[in-house]
């Protein structure tokens, strides 16, 4: 029953596989946080009223299937003939996704901070920037830390999608041994193991911050 | 700027099917979303039954819901299981891989929603003399209901942007499907597919928008 034909070339394949889920979470989250946060400032400072569209632009990108976005993105390079390889625009796409969602906890940390107390930083003689800087981000980031953590995770799931442009992450490097091996629950049980083990511990790290650093306590 | 032609009339000609698609979209994501409800009640109550095993089983079911992708469930229900001798069509892999994910994080929604409810409501039932099985359906399910109501319709539109996953076990009938197949004709895949994101955003809005109204009208005192 425990006789498999998977061998050490087949695991090392799963692993590049790995390798590539998590080079495409790292630059999604990294370019698409960095643009939550300036999005999510715009937002702030703007208001409701004037920021609607990039409200409605942003609501685009959470309400459209991750799958059918990145195929938009890829028909949109090819017709603008950028010639990005798949990485690019899986990126692109997955970044502009995060951006989205960031957004809203950036907005949501942002909007915890009492008016109060950023009022009384600039009472101070504090500048906007420095307001930002040393009042609002420190008490912003405890509230948004632990739904980015989860937003992080979130992306590192959803970046299996873009096997659909050919990009060979650990989910299509797993059906691919599939296909050549026919043991599909083994290989499967595998991978769906990588993903629980990079993603268990982060969660649960993430949960504990969300106990611990409740506002209300 | 371009240098390409658009044809958005073969992807307007296409609407009705396209819309065909959407209705099956829909069904898929109600069904699973039904299917994931009693899971979730179950699970549940699994998890406060106090019973080892029953409790283990339901948090393994809800860690793996929650860290491994939606695509992967999918995949195991289709691929997985056919180790088993068990061949789901795409639909019904598609249906048990999004009714698997839904009840786990409908779950968890669950659980917070139990927190939220002080135990001195259900002793109280107890002590009027209701046994604790109509205790919990009695007192404690309808307000975890109505704590969990609006985090589980943000699952149902998880579940109806999930439905589009079942295009890559082979499943044609619902809106990515059936316009990947429309693409697969004609190569105009930025006009098609830009078609289906209108629908599918549609479909979100509308579906926030009911579950507002109808949270608006079920849950006011």
């Amino acid at each position: 029953m425990f006789s498999t034909a998977l061998t050490w070339s087949d695991l090392a394949f799963l692993a590049q596989g790995a390798g590539m889920t998590l080079a495409v979470t790292v630059v999604s989250v990294v370019a698409g946080t960095i643009l939550g946060i300036l999005f999510g400032m715009i937002r702030v400072e703007l208001g409701a009223y004037w920021s609607a569209p990039l409200t409605f632009a942003l609501d685009v990108f959470r309400s459209v299937p991750l799958l059918i976005q990145l195929v938009l993105g890829n028909a949109l390079q090819s017709i603008m003939r950028l010639g990005w390889p798949p990485f690019t625009t899986s990126c692109v796409v997955l970044s502009l996704y995060t951006a989205a969602y960031c957004t809203e906890i950036v907005r949501g940390g942002i909007s915890a901070v009492p008016p109060t107390t950023r009022r009384a930083a600039r009472s101070l003689g504090m500048t906007w920037w420095q307001d930002m800087r040393y009042i609002v981000a420190p008490l912003a980031t405890r509230v948004s830390l632990p739904s980015w953590i989860g937003l992080t995770l979130g992306v590192m799931k959803d970046s299996a999608l873009v096997l659909w442009l050919g990009l060979i992450e650990l989910l299509r490097a797993s059906q691919i041994l599939v296909t050549r091996l026919q043991e599909p629950l083994f290989i499967l049980m595998i991978c769906g193991a990588v993903y629980f083990i990079i993603s268990f511990p982060i969660a649960r790290i993430g949960g504990y911050l969300e106990k611990r650093w409740s506002p209300n306590d | 700027m371009f240098n390409y032609t658009f044809h958005w009339n073969q992807a307007f000609k296409a609407l009705p099917h396209m819309l065909d698609g959407a209705l099956v979209t829909l069904q898929i994501a109600l069904m699973s979303m039904i299917v994931g409800l009693a899971c979730a009640i179950g699970l549940t109550l699994f998890r406060l039954s106090g019973n080892r095993i029953l409790n283990g089983f339901a948090t393994a079911w809800v860690e793996i819901a929650r860290n491994t992708p939606a695509l992967f469930q999918i995949y195991m229900a289709h691929f997985g299981l056919g180790n088993f001798g068990i061949h789901l069509t795409p639909f019904t892999a598609l249906l048990v891989g999004i009714a698997f994910n839904n009840a786990g994080y409908l779950a968890e929604n669950f659980r917070g929603a139990l927190k939220a409810i002080p135990d001195t409501q259900t002793r109280a039932g107890r002590s009027l003399g209701m046994s604790s099985m109509q205790a919990f359906r009695l007192i404690v399910l309808p307000q975890m209901l109505r704590v969990a109501f609006l985090p589980a319709t943000n699952q149902m539109v998880w579940a109806v942007l999930m439905t589009s996953l079942g295009v890559t076990v082979g499943m044609n009938t619902d809106l990515a499907g059936v316009t990947q197949e429309l693409n697969a004709r004609s190569f105009r895949t930025f006009e098609f597919f830009a078609l289906a994101a209108v629908i599918y955003y549609v479909i979100a809005k509308v579906l926030t928008l009911a579950a507002r109204a109808l949270a608006w009208r079920m849950f006011r005192y």
